[in-house]
């Protein structure tokens, strides 16, 4: 039953052939080659593997391709037009909120999503717009600080 | 640094450093690109840290044990220093002056008006300054000595080298590899430790790979990958049967032998008069819980050469035990090091390469990428041991100890690859010739102990005993989780002394101070104490000297006990002697004083008598951004001293920091690991 599954990825537009029962998380990273979304769970209760999805932040391995069909993607790759940087990713660098870095493009994408919502959000806007991402090696409070640096 | 290719200097002066230790997501590539900077004189952006490989560069075993700056940094300064005086004599014979005269900065080398660079120079300085020379060795040191600058990254937070890459979402992971021909394995593990493979109902269109109770598949792509794994486990069926112990009485468990019995101190003399008090403490078993599950990727080749890319600790110890397994001459294996999420310690990353090498014999010379599932990783890598403390003190009338009588229960802590003798790859043990596999051992008091890892006391205590009781049976895989014991024991050694502070009714800071003659700890405290605001109501204190030689760190906790315990606010002093990167330090300290917080006060693994059952982050829930406290560190510098570790320093005083603030703030007194509110409320029970 595979078909053309049309949708917008990073601003363009692709035709994936992947069964549409695919997790859209495989689809990004096998079909498309876009590796920057990582698996972390598989069941959504991570946070490693989130999108934005028509603007809205989504699980990327529990969503199926046909789920995806005319809408928009963007992946941490698409947070910034070409090789730039989303003001997240360079207050990220700058405040060095990270040490193994997996689990930063979900949170990135989070924080994105944030920031497009509520320009100036509090401490505590931030800390429950990151609240479905796990990070184990401990970067919680850096990675708050940068997005409350990324939104001045 | 035993390789003669370590360092090698390219005809465009880009200097190439093979490393002997691994990134693990702790930044040490880039605290070595500075110590190798600085000692070649060189801009840190000529620098490149090659990954580890067993065909090139230094053998230097694991990474692990915060001992990589220690341990790689004094041989890597050496081996740049030789390449750095070959470059100066040659400077010195074309200028015409004595290699003394001659100065290197910032990849300049100069003598008066006159410049070169390692671009220039190399080429001409042969010996091991470039590729393929022989072995850079024959410089005086004399001439070493003269070139020598002050330091210029060494000391300073230079940004990791490794974060742009991850931050712009590029590839950078083992999970990232995309070889050519590549085909994605999954292995379907069995539903039990003691589970073996009794049928499988022959699946045709699968590419079923089978060694005895070991199965796998391989696809084209991981979806495909992973519904063949779904249909695998319908098609298998297994003898099982219960081998697992209580969970909620490990304590009988750890002490129902048998056991081997370690001596850390012999006590002088009988115990003294005086009045006795005692304690028992417990943790449970613990998950590494990385973000990512583990990954693998190999490759057979037509020569029947091997090749695998792993996020192993130990590209070395690796090779070995593969090549045990698979009957292979370790030459005929390489194995690269490609990163992963946060390594914690002895996770699954050799298991998965295994579990590739099996898969990939059966791809016709396609390499083969294997990811583990999320219930894999959080159930079948090796945990750190759960562990049980009692603890026994005699003191004076005025509660100053005089005797320490000190005994922990626990699993061993090592089961790495090589380690007690055998290869202990997790499939090795489901092959059709299967291996069996010891229960975890311990390393020796020179390698810091594992059980007993911080059971002896850094307190001046006129009568000590500390022993260790290592079970020698066990259905559950334990091995090396960040600070293996240490965790505990300074856990519990820093609650009881709270506990004889407060018995005695003296300050739990001073209490610490008054048995206490080592003056780098007394400062440490000090600071972490005055940074905190020591003397307010509701603070607690937890301290230890990692290992007994490592770095000094004092933790203080602000805690809200309301409904959860929650951390508000840690304050953390740290003394890792000579400071390579501060934020590098920093960021340690910080990510394990969070990770402790979430061992402290969530984690637990959980099992029935049959398996494992915490299988994902429901079941074994991790500290999240909401309950993530504030984290002050202090650096306490002594420059011209060793550099110590600073990744495992934090973890047992912030867990003990927690528990005796815990007291302070609602007066009861919480023993058993994980201090969550049913811990609370059987302690006051």
């Amino acid at each position: 039953m595979t078909g053309i599954t049309g949708m917008i990825v990073n601003g363009a537009a692709v035709e994936a052939g992947s069964d549409p029962d695919t997790p859209l998380l495989d689809v990004l990273r096998g079909e498309l080659g876009l590796v920057g979304t990582r698996f972390g769970c598989g069941v959504g209760l991570c946070g490693a593997c989130f999108v934005l999805l028509d603007g809205r932040v989504t699980a990327a391995c529990d969503t199926p391709l046909s789920a995806c069909e005319g809408r928009e993607v963007v992946t941490v790759e698409g947070l910034a037009p070409g090789d730039s940087l989303h003001p997240v990713q360079r207050a990220i660098l700058e405040e060095q909120a990270g040490q193994c870095g997996y689990c930063l493009s979900g949170i990135m994408v989070s924080a994105a999503a944030l920031l497009a919502a509520d320009p100036r959000p509090d401490e505590e806007a931030v800390v429950a717009a990151l609240d479905r991402n796990l990070c184990r090696c401990g970067v919680q409070r850096r990675v708050v600080r940068a997005v409350l640096k990324a939104a001045e | 640094m035993s390789g003669d290719d370590a360092v090698t200097v390219r005809d465009d002066g880009i200097v190439l450093v093979r490393a002997g230790k691994v990134e693990l997501g702790q930044g040490v590539l880039t605290a070595l690109a500075q110590i190798a900077a600085d000692a070649l004189g060189a801009d840190l952006g000529q620098v490149r840290i090659l990954p580890a490989r067993t065909g090139a560069g230094p053998d230097e075993g694991i990474t692990a044990g915060s001992r990589s700056i220690s341990h790689s940094g004094p041989p890597l300064r050496e081996a740049c220093a030789r390449v750095r005086a070959a470059c100066a004599a040659e400077a010195a014979r074309r200028w015409g002056v004595a290699p003394g005269e001659v100065t290197v900065r910032r990849g300049e080398f100069r003598c008066g008006d006159l410049t070169a660079t390692y671009a220039d120079l190399a080429k001409a300085a042969g010996p091991g300054a470039h590729p393929g020379g022989p072995p850079v060795g024959t410089a005086p040191e004399a001439t070493v000595n003269a070139v020598e600058a002050a330091p210029v990254y060494v000391g300073v937070s230079v940004p990791r080298l490794d974060l742009p890459d991850k931050v712009a979402g590029r590839p950078r992971f083992v999970h990232d590899l995309r070889l050519p021909g590549q085909l994605h394995g999954r292995v379907l593990r069995p539903p039990s430790p003691a589970a073996r493979l009794r049928h499988l109902t022959p699946q045709p269109d699968l590419r079923v790979v089978r060694d005895g109770s070991f199965l796998g598949v391989l696809a084209e792509t991981e979806p495909e990958a992973d519904r063949a794994l779904n249909r695998l486990r319908k098609a298998a069926e297994w003898d099982d049967r219960d081998t697992l112990p209580d969970e909620h009485d490990l304590r009988t468990f750890l002490r129902t032998g048998p056991h081997e019995t370690v001596r850390v101190r012999e006590p002088a003399g009988e115990r003294p008069d005086g009045e006795l008090r005692t304690a028992t403490y417990s943790r449970p078993f613990i998950a590494h819980a990385s973000i990512a599950p583990s990954c693998a990727a190999a490759r057979w080749n037509a020569d029947g050469t091997l090749e695998v890319w792993s996020h192993t600790q130990g590209v070395h110890p690796l090779r070995t035990a593969l090549a045990r397994i698979l009957g292979l001459d370790e030459e005929r294996i390489e194995v690269r090091h490609v990163e992963g999420a946060g390594c914690y310690g002895h996770n699954a990353a050799d298991d998965v390469a295994l579990d590739a090498a099996l898969l990939a014999r059966e791809a016709g010379g396609r390499p083969v990428q294997v990811r583990w599932s999320r219930r894999d990783e959080l159930t079948w890598a090796p945990f750190g041991s759960a562990m049980s403390v009692d603890v026994a003190a005699v003191v004076d009338e005025a509660g100053t100890v005089r005797s320490w009588e000190y005994d922990v229960w626990s699993q061993g802590h090592i089961s790495r690859p090589g380690y007690a003798g055998v290869p202990g790859l997790l499939a090795g043990a489901h092959l059709e010739r299967p291996w069996t596999y010891p229960a975890a051992t311990d390393p020796p008091e020179r390698g810091g102990w594992g059980m007993t890892r911080n059971a002896a006391p850094i307190y001046d205590f006129p009568r000590v005993a500390v022993t260790g009781h290592r079970v020698l049976e066990t259905p559950i895989r334990s091995s090396a989780l960040r600070s293996l014991g240490a965790f505990m024991n300074v856990f519990a050694i820093e609650s009881f002394m709270d506990e004889l502070a407060l018995a005695a009714g003296r300050d739990p800071l001073a209490y610490r101070l008054d048995h206490l003659g080592d003056p780098r700890g007394q400062e440490v405290l000090r600071r972490a104490a005055a940074a905190a605001g020591w003397g307010a109501p509701g603070l607690g204190l937890g301290f230890a000297q990692y290992k007994g030689v490592g770095a000094y760190c004092a933790a203080v906790a602000e805690v809200e006990a309301e409904q959860d315990v929650r951390v508000r606010r840690l304050t953390i002093a740290v003394d890792v002697g000579q400071v390579v990167n501060p934020d590098g330090v920093r960021n340690q300290i910080e990510g394990g004083a969070t990770q402790a917080v979430s061992w402290t006060l969530k984690e637990r693994v959980r099992f029935d008598r049959h398996a494992i059952t915490s299988g994902d982050w429901e079941a074994y829930p991790i500290l999240r951004f909401s309950e993530a406290p504030e984290v002050v560190v202090e650096l306490v510098e002594h420059p011209g001293t060793p550099s110590v570790g600073a990744g495992e320093a934090a973890q047992g005083p912030v867990a003990a920091a927690i528990a005796n603030a815990v007291a302070a703030t609602i007066e009861v007194r919480v023993r058993d690991l994980p201090l969550d509110r049913e811990a609370v409320i059987r302690a006051i029970e």
